[in-house]
């Protein structure tokens, strides 16, 4: 029963890859923003944000998560992934080039770019889903974090091949309701996905970081599975009439599953018994307060006849949830998973790194610090240049600044753990 | 009816809460309090682990036919945090809070999922394994991680 071994991990690279990878996109992300300015803000449908929407949440997100659940899976859930090289040297190349084909079809208002988009993204999601899933199914552990990483899996498929479903129908090959539908991908990728997967994670990396009492039981075995419920009536839904109706009280439903996640992990991790707060459980924090946040802003917005269909409703949205939520919370994980992946690493190598050695002098603190400033500073501009355009240059820089210092530490990282091995 | 493995599960929390102790005591820079609370946790750690490796892991072996699976890595997962306990508490030792900080907080992640792994998947299996017997290994349990009990 090796499954419980810390042996199982994967090798190192096998995560890395997308760790150094994913914040490039970031920068690109950023770098659109910078050049665009304000046109990149002028609605949610506008091809330059659309495009950069996919670089943060494809290229970026998705990238991450993909390397940390190889990484997770094996090590946290007792789960063995099939060849995870060969998965990785699949996965990665995949949705970093349908990531670039899909900004460029959009900027390069060539449509036609989509359809290979779609077809690797659809095939990475297909490899990883099939990998991933096959680990998550057979482990023994009945955990509620495995059983939330099951669904968020589903969600990911979901959301790959409603992706591919929008890129036929916006080429006009067949008709579809495009704004319900693209409402739906992004519920299924936002919600389906991300969140129940941060929720999974969090169930057991907060009380583990920080010594809190565990989520309710509650909490644990009902919010992700009803996301998803809601989330697949939801889609049934957009067969019949009433699409309207059925998507407001399924994102009125999302957005108590999201309060309720949120505020019970700040509540949490005001009752830690590790006193200290460090920044990449900062990063957390910010994440827990922007989702809030959101959940708070969605109905002020889309019941204020003001609001309703201005287009900075769903660009103030986009970005708390995008930037705010999803890339802090990832941030945060990322710091912690990233130089404890690459301890075990040197430790497996040489035993005695496992005392030479620790996550922190890997990855000091004071350089996340910094990330973490840069970001929070990234996010309130962001914000601002939503209600403020003229502001968007200044995010873009910013957003820039961050990625970069991201990368920067995660390189420092990747070049300590190098010195080690050749006598540090 | 309590589980078999119930007093173990609770006495990781209990070791988690002093571990915070101490680290919170050596981050403040009360290095006397750290050094005492972490010599208290240590003194936990070493009673909960001759528990399992004397007491849980050789009646589920036995029980089991199996001595070189989960056990087996649960025992080398011990011997690495012992190793690092070791270490920190030299850092202690040397007035090294510092030190001690990256320490703790990687024996923390490495004690953390060496729980997670017990908790979810080898204690369920020695509960289920061990379910004809357990009412004196129980017993023996408690006596072995709280002494005055």
């Amino acid at each position: 029963m090796t499954m419980l071994s810390f042996e199982q991990a994967p090798p190192i690279s096998v995560p890395m890859r997308f760790f150094l990878t994913a914040p490039i996109f970031g920068m690109l992300a950023g770098a659109l923003l910078l050049w665009q300015g304000p046109d990149a803000l002028q609605s949610r449908w506008a091809p330059a944000t659309l495009a950069l929407t996919h670089l943060v949440t494809a290229g970026f997100m998705l990238q991450i998560m993909c390397g940390a659940l190889l990484q997770f899976i094996p090590v946290a859930a007792g789960g063995n992934i099939w060849r995870p090289r060969v998965v990785a040297g699949l996965i990665h190349p995949f949705i970093s080039i349908a990531d670039l084909l899909f900004a460029w079809a959009f900027l390069g208002a060539d449509l036609r770019w989509l359809d290979p988009a779609a077809i690797l993204f659809v095939a990475a999601g297909g490899v990883f889903g099939l990998a991933a899933g096959c680990a998550v199914v057979r482990t023994e552990s009945t955990s509620p974090t495995v059983t939330a990483l099951r669904l968020a899996l589903v969600g990911l498929i979901v959301t790959m091949l409603l992706g591919s479903t929008l890129v036929q129908a916006i080429q006009g090959r067949f008709e579809a309701p495009l704004v319900q539908l693209t409402n739906l991908h992004a519920a299924w990728g936002l919600a389906g996905w991300v969140l129940v997967l941060v929720m999974g994670a969090a169930y057991f990396l907060i009380p583990m970081f920080q010594i809190t009492p565990s989520y309710p039981q509650m909490a644990q075995r009902f919010l992700p599975g009803a996301l998803t419920a809601i989330l697949v009536l939801w889609s049934i839904q957009l067969t019949l009439n009433e699409r309207e109706l059925w998507e407001d009280v399924a994102l009125a439903l999302v957005m108590v599953i999201a309060s309720m996640f949120a505020s019970t992990t700040l509540w949490l991790q005001s009752r830690r018994k590790r006193k200290n707060m460090d920044p990449a459980m900062q990063f957390f924090v910010v994440a827990m307060v922007c989702l809030l946040a959101y959940a708070i802003s969605w109905p002020v917005l889309r019941y204020n006849p003001g609001c309703a269909e201005h287009p900075a409703s769903s660009l103030w949205l986009g970005s708390l949830l995008i930037f705010g939520a999803c890339t802090s919370a990832i941030c945060g994980m990322l710091y912690k998973i990233a130089p404890f992946a690459l301890w075990m690493h040197l430790q497996r190598i040489d035993p005695s790194f496992a005392i030479k050695l620790n996550t922190r002098t890997l990855l000091p603190e004071p350089p996340v610090r910094r990330h973490f400033y840069l970001h929070c500073t990234a996010l309130a501009i962001l914000l601002s240049a939503v209600l403020s355009p003229a502001l968007a240059h200044l995010a873009g820089a910013l957003a820039i600044s961050s990625f970069a210092c991201l990368h920067w530490n995660l390189i420092k990282l990747v070049r300590k753990g190098i010195e080690c091995r050749t006598g540090c | 009816m309590q589980r078999l493995t119930q007093s173990l599960q609770e006495h990781h929390e209990f070791c988690d809460e002093i571990f915070a102790a101490a680290e919170n005591a050596a981050l403040s820079g009360d290095l006397t309090e750290a050094a005492r609370q972490f010599a208290d946790f240590r003194n936990q750690m070493e009673a909960h682990f001759r528990a399992e490796e004397t007491l849980l892991f050789p009646s589920f072996e036995q029980a089991s036919g199996n001595s070189y699976g989960p056990t087996e890595v649960m025992r080398g997962e011990h011997r690495h945090m012992r190793e690092m306990m070791e270490a920190m508490e030299t850092s202690i030792r040397d007035g090294d809070a510092g030190n001690y900080a990256g320490q703790s907080e990687t024996l923390l992640i490495m004690m953390q999922q060496h729980n997670h792994k017990e908790e979810g998947i080898l204690y369920p299996m020695c509960d289920s394994a061990l379910s004809a017997d357990s009412g004196p290994l129980a017993e023996q349990l408690v006596k072995e991680i709280r002494p005055g009990s």
